[in-house]
């Protein structure tokens, strides 16, 4: 019996030496260690030998069998190892073949302007807030401190739905300011706002004049703002849209609805400051209109200019990505040219 | 506005360079725009004539010997107004001119002219490129110091300005050296205007009568008598040329000069020609006629204010003399008027009558009540010196606008208010006072009571006295600070329209590219969204003053813009494209109120499934279900649901369009364009096109969204397969199916219509998900639910279970 055992399991691990697949090996164990199995069949003849015979066998039997299950296992190591390295082995693919086509859609440039405009503001606490396109001549002009006949009213072509109605004339907003107005009727302060929209002009088109284009409008009114608010929030702005090292200045200027007023340059995106073709020489770029909201714009929608102070600012939008991309004409946002709104 | 660095320091020393000039007055809000320097005359000295002979061999050129300093040189010389004595600007060999009758820039070089040698030329004023004028040599003053450079003795520098339109005081040198002086810190010198009153009082010459006070808020008017009308002196006409001006005579000259001075156009009268000696300031007559200086006659009505004697205008207030009244040689008197008027009358009179004059465009900005006065003292002086004569006594000065001036109290505490800048009130002070603010004292010690000075008028408040402190002491004096105070309270109804950048960023996320078209538009491609040519909404809103006929109306649809964008791609050889626009429409207010503007979402797709590639040729075209699908997803992104019913949109081919229905409410269209409407477009292939109103989804986008529990308890599929009626959409079968409340999901996986069904019918094949969330479904409940959805079918709709 035990001579039997020992050829057996000589045989056995011969045969598992030469198996050289997963489909071998599950024969192998079926063979060695199924139900039906030499050595299966023998342990469980067991209780009929003789008790003296029965430890012996058995004992080695056993050890037969943990041996036999050990090997196994290793050997289905080393064969799954085997299979997934031929499995890998494959032929490399061409993958400069291109992949399969997905459409790809994008926002248009002006829209992710703003987008990011109002990004950078609401992270400084600020609102949004929008109003309409046509506007009286009321909230464009007079509550701004331009009645009409105002030598300002030339900074302002304007696209006119009457004709001769005084401030219930209808025309397309020339800039978004009217919605600060339309805000402070609305509500109190404190306001921290930012207004995006669309804005006409009576302008002949050329690479540098649309007769529409987009600004986004700001508006701070509570107790204690100054000039100072005024310069590091726009400050912020600028650095967060044209990057920390650009140079900002801020000179003063006039806009008939603020007081004192501001306009707010960077360092030139194409000179860096020595001058050139694109800043007309002066290496600076205007980006945006500013300063502290006038006291009879205050008095107008019935908010104390005593008690309470305000910035406002309104900057053009497309002004934004052709600095940054050196975009040579402003035709180009609303041409809607695939080869051209596909870059951004 | 132009301003000379010469004339400049006529008024103020300046040391530093033009560029940091320019620098210090562009942060101070005076942009300059440009500096630009005169030639340098390379080679070109300033010469004295000495002797004057005739050409030996020509009759017409003379032999000019001119000292130039270091030595004297002869040169043929064809100007008959040369000679001996003068000064003339002088060019050696080498210096570039400019061709007297060619005006081409040339080198000029030594040469021969009929037999004598001639080695530099005195030269005109046009080959220096002065001015026009070739006629004869230039002369210059007799104080010109020989040997001098010309450079250096006319050269000079221009700044160009960009006043803004608050500072009328700026359009004059005067203003800007003013602002310079303050800059720099120091004091101004105004030209003397004291003279001799040594003629008989001005009230015995003319009487001044102002018929509309309104229009006309001042009226200042002096008078020479026995002036000499004749030509300018040189310097005068040089400062004048500078300026594009033509010199015309000392008198014209004068105003003029004193005009580009002061800021004050003031205009110079012939006594002699005034009819009554009554000067009336009025409204023109309906109809009523004039001659201007521009050789024009111009039909006038009550809008135009005149000036008038006592029998007809004279001239048109602010913005041109009449020729009747022009000044001659033979002038003897002249009454120089200058005064205010109401800068609206000015600027829209000088728009109606399409009439400009350096005159009009600076009372259009609106110029200080208190200036006429001092310009006039000017101008008295500079004719007195001028053009002889002696000034009648005293002015005329009507002044119905007169108001008594009352100063600005300004404190410590409103500058700080403003600006956060800690100065106190001498500090304070001293920065006015360069600026010519009169600053008082007040009881406060914190506060100074202002004066505002005669040239401004755009200074009412301490607000603005502010602008002029911190605009002195530099904007760059103040801190950054970021905003301390108390966040507003959040209102989350206000910002942008959240389904608008929603929606945006969904398409994009889904392959179609945003475009923006313009919100003007021509009727003609707003009907052309119609197969019959006609509008589809309301009419349009129409501009009165449009730029051109493709900008004349404002669109009440998307959809002209997204298809021409299409249209345009299309042509740039783009078959496959999918593009969407966000943005307002605007329906019209029949009662004249504004429009309404409603946001509206428009997309069109066109061309293949897929783009050809080696993997897929790319040739399954898009249909009807490709556009559904997407709305679908849309809906799906915002968490609505969606229902689609037949739709009768002309746009859209009919019966192959469905209205988008949510909540009962029509909100939107998907479907095949009308191939009319694509080739009026001139699209090719199939368009599809879809439209939501994003107005009415943000209504229920903005609603509260509660998370609904996942069920933890494994549910059960059963297909089923119903026969209907060709004629029952497959929305009904679903309504019916989904009613059930076991249901979860309900999805179509097969639709056929053939052989193994009776003729007219069709059938679905249906999916069905049943779950429960507190327990595990048996077969016996799924097969007690399924019963009953098969039995609510057949009692609606008819159906048979397909075996």
């Amino acid at each position: 019996m035990l001579e039997h055992l020992e050829e057996l399991y000589k045989t056995a691990l011969d045969e598992l030496c030469k198996i050289e697949n997963l489909a071998d090996l599950e024969l192998w164990r079926v063979r060695y260690l199924g139900k039906k199995s030499a050595l299966i069949q023998l342990l469980r003849s067991l209780k009929t030998l003789p008790l003296d015979e029965r430890r012996e066998a058995g004992a080695q039997a056993n050890k037969i069998k943990l041996s036999f299950e050990a090997e196994l296992s290793e050997k289905k190591k080393i064969l799954d190892e085997f299979s997934l390295t031929a499995c890998l082995k494959r032929e490399n693919l061409d993958v400069t073949l291109p992949g399969r086509q997905v459409f790809t859609g994008r926002l248009h440039p002006i829209t992710q302007a703003i987008n990011e405009i109002c990004a950078i503001f609401n992270g400084m606490g600020f609102q949004i807030f929008e109003g309409p396109d046509v506007e009286w001549d009321y909230y464009n002009f007079e509550a701004l401190n331009i009645p009409e006949g105002h030598p300002a009213r030339d900074m302002f072509d304007t696209l006119w739905i009457d004709a001769d109605r005084g401030s219930k004339a209808r025309l397309l907003r020339t800039h978004t300011s009217p919605v600060q107005i339309r805000l402070m009727e609305q509500k109190r302060p404190p306001l921290r706002v930012v207004i995006p929209g669309r804005v006409y002009r009576y302008e002949a088109t050329d690479a540098t004049h649309e007769s529409m284009f987009c600004q986004v409008e700001g508006l701070v009114v509570d107790k204690g703002i100054t000039m100072a608010d005024l310069k590091g929030t726009l400050f912020e702005c600028a650095r967060s849209l044209f990057g920390s090292e650009r140079k900002v200045r801020f000179r003063c200027d006039y806009f008939p609805f603020v007081e004192p007023g501001v306009e707010v340059a960077i360092e030139c995106l194409s000179c860096h400051g020595a001058g050139c073709h694109v800043c007309g020489f002066s290496g600076w770029i205007e980006v945006l209109g500013a300063g502290m909201v006038h006291p009879d714009v205050l008095k107008r929608v019935d908010i104390d200019p005593a008690v309470y102070t305000g910035f406002a600012f309104g900057m053009g939008v497309e002004r934004i990505p052709m600095l940054r991309y050196g975009i040579n004409d402003i035709r180009l946002f609303y041409g809607n040219d695939m080869r051209f709104l596909q870059q951004f | 506005m132009k301003v000379s660095l010469k004339w400049l320091r006529d008024y103020v020393d300046i040391n530093l360079s033009p560029q940091e000039i320019a620098e210090k007055l562009t942060m101070a809000g005076i942009e300059v725009a440009n500096i630009q320097a005169s030639s340098s005359w390379d080679k070109v000295v300033v010469g004295e004539v000495v002797a004057v002979e005739p050409h030996p061999n020509a009759d017409r050129l003379r032999l000019a010997t001119v000292d130039v300093g270091a030595e004297r040189i002869m040169v043929v010389c064809g100007a008959s107004n040369i000679s001996p004595g003068q000064k003339v600007p002088f060019a050696q060999a080498g210096a570039e001119l400019f061709d007297g009758h060619t005006g081409e820039i040339i080198c000029l070089k030594p040469t021969k002219i009929r037999g004598v040698s001639s080695t530099g030329m005195v030269c005109s004023e046009r080959e220096l490129g002065i001015s026009d004028n070739y006629e004869g040599i230039m002369i210059l003053p007799h104080d010109a110091p020989v040997g001098m450079s010309f450079g250096e003795y006319m050269g000079d520098t221009f700044f160009e300005l960009e006043v803004t339109p608050n500072r009328s005081d700026c359009l004059s040198v005067i203003g800007i050296a003013r602002e310079i002086a303050a800059l720099t810190g120091q004091s101004l010198q105004l030209p003397n205007t004291a003279y001799q009153e040594t003629g008989e009082e001005i009230k015995s010459f003319i009487s001044v009568e102002i018929a509309d006070s309104e229009l006309c808020p001042r009226y200042c008017a002096g008078l020479i008598s026995g002036v000499t009308v004749g030509a300018s002196p040189l310097w005068l006409q040089q400062r004048l040329s500078n300026y594009g001006m033509r010199s015309i005579n000392n008198v014209v000259d004068v105003t003029n000069y004193v005009m580009l001075e002061y800021g004050q156009p003031l205009h110079a009268f012939d006594y002699e020609k005034i009819a009554g000696r009554k000067i009336i300031v009025r409204r023109a007559f309906e109809n009523e006629r004039l001659n201007t200086l521009d050789g024009e006659q111009r039909v006038l009505n009550p809008d135009v204010l005149v000036i008038a004697d006592t029998e007809k205008a004279t001239a048109i207030a602010g913005i041109m003399g009449g020729a009747e009244s022009e000044m001659t040689e033979n002038t003897s008197v002249i009454l120089i008027e200058s005064a205010n008027f109401d800068y609206v009358t000015v600027r829209r009179g000088s728009d109606a009558l399409h009439l400009q004059s350096e005159a009009s465009i600076r009372f259009s900005k609106g110029l200080s009540h208190r200036l006429p006065l001092p310009a006039l003292k000017r101008a008295m002086s500079l004719l007195l010196e001028v053009a002889g004569g002696q000034a009648a006594g005293d002015i005329v000065d009507v002044y119905p606008a007169r108001e008594e001036e009352k100063p600005i109290a300004l404190t410590c505490g409103e500058v700080k208010r403003l600006s956060s800048l800690e100065m106190n009130i001498g500090e304070i002070s001293k920065v006015l006072d360069l600026l010519g603010f009169a600053c008082c004292q007040s009881k406060d010690p914190q506060e100074a009571l202002v004066s505002v000075p005669y040239w401004r008028n755009d200074i009412h408040l301490p607000a603005d006295l502010v602008e002029e402190v911190v605009r002195i002491v530099g904007y760059d004096r103040i801190p950054c600070t970021s905003l301390s105070a108390a966040l507003p309270v959040y209102d989350a109804a206000a910002g942008l329209n959240l389904s608008q950048q929603r929606a945006a960023n969904i398409l994009a996320g889904m392959g179609f590219q945003e475009v923006l078209t313009y919100s003007l538009i021509s009727l003609d491609l707003l009907q052309k969204v119609s197969p019959v040519q006609d509008l589809i909404g309301p009419m349009p809103l129409k501009l009165a003053n449009p730029m051109t006929q493709e900008q004349e109306y404002l669109r009440t649809t998307l959809r002209p813009g997204v298809l021409s964008a299409l249209a345009r791609n299309q042509k740039l050889n783009e078959e496959t494209l999918r593009l969407f626009e966000t943005g307002k429409v605007f329906l019209p207010d029949d009662g004249g109120d504004l429009p309404r503007e409603k946001r509206m979402l428009c997309a069109a797709l066109c061309g293949t499934r897929t783009k050809a590639s080696w993997h897929d040729r790319g040739e399954q075209q898009l249909d009807f279900f490709d556009a559904k699908g997407i709305v679908e997803a849309v809906l799906r992104r915002l968490s609505l649901q969606g229902e689609f019913k037949i739709s009768d949109d002309p746009s859209l081919t009919p019966g192959n369009g469905a209205e988008i229905i949510i909540d009962g409410k029509k909100l939107g269209v998907v479907g095949e364009l009308h191939p009319r409407v694509a080739r009026s477009f001139a699209l090719s292939g199939t368009v599809y096109l879809f439209e939501m109103d994003l107005d009415e989804i943000s209504f229920f986008v903005a609603g509260e969204k509660k998370f609904q529990p996942v069920s933890k308890f494994p549910g059960a599929v059963r297909d089923i397969a119903v026969v209907v009626e060709e004629a029952v959409p497959y929305g009904e079968v679903k309504k019916y199916i989904e009613a059930c409340s076991m249901v979860t999901q309900v999805e179509l996986f097969d639709l056929y219509t053939g052989e193994q069904i009776p003729r007219g019918k069709k059938s679905f094949a249906v999916r069905v998900f049943y779950q429960s969330p507190d327990h595990t479904l048996t077969d016996e409940e799924v097969d007690k639910e399924q019963q009953k959805i098969m039995a609510r079918l057949s009692q609606k709709l008819d159906v048979a279970l397909r075996s």
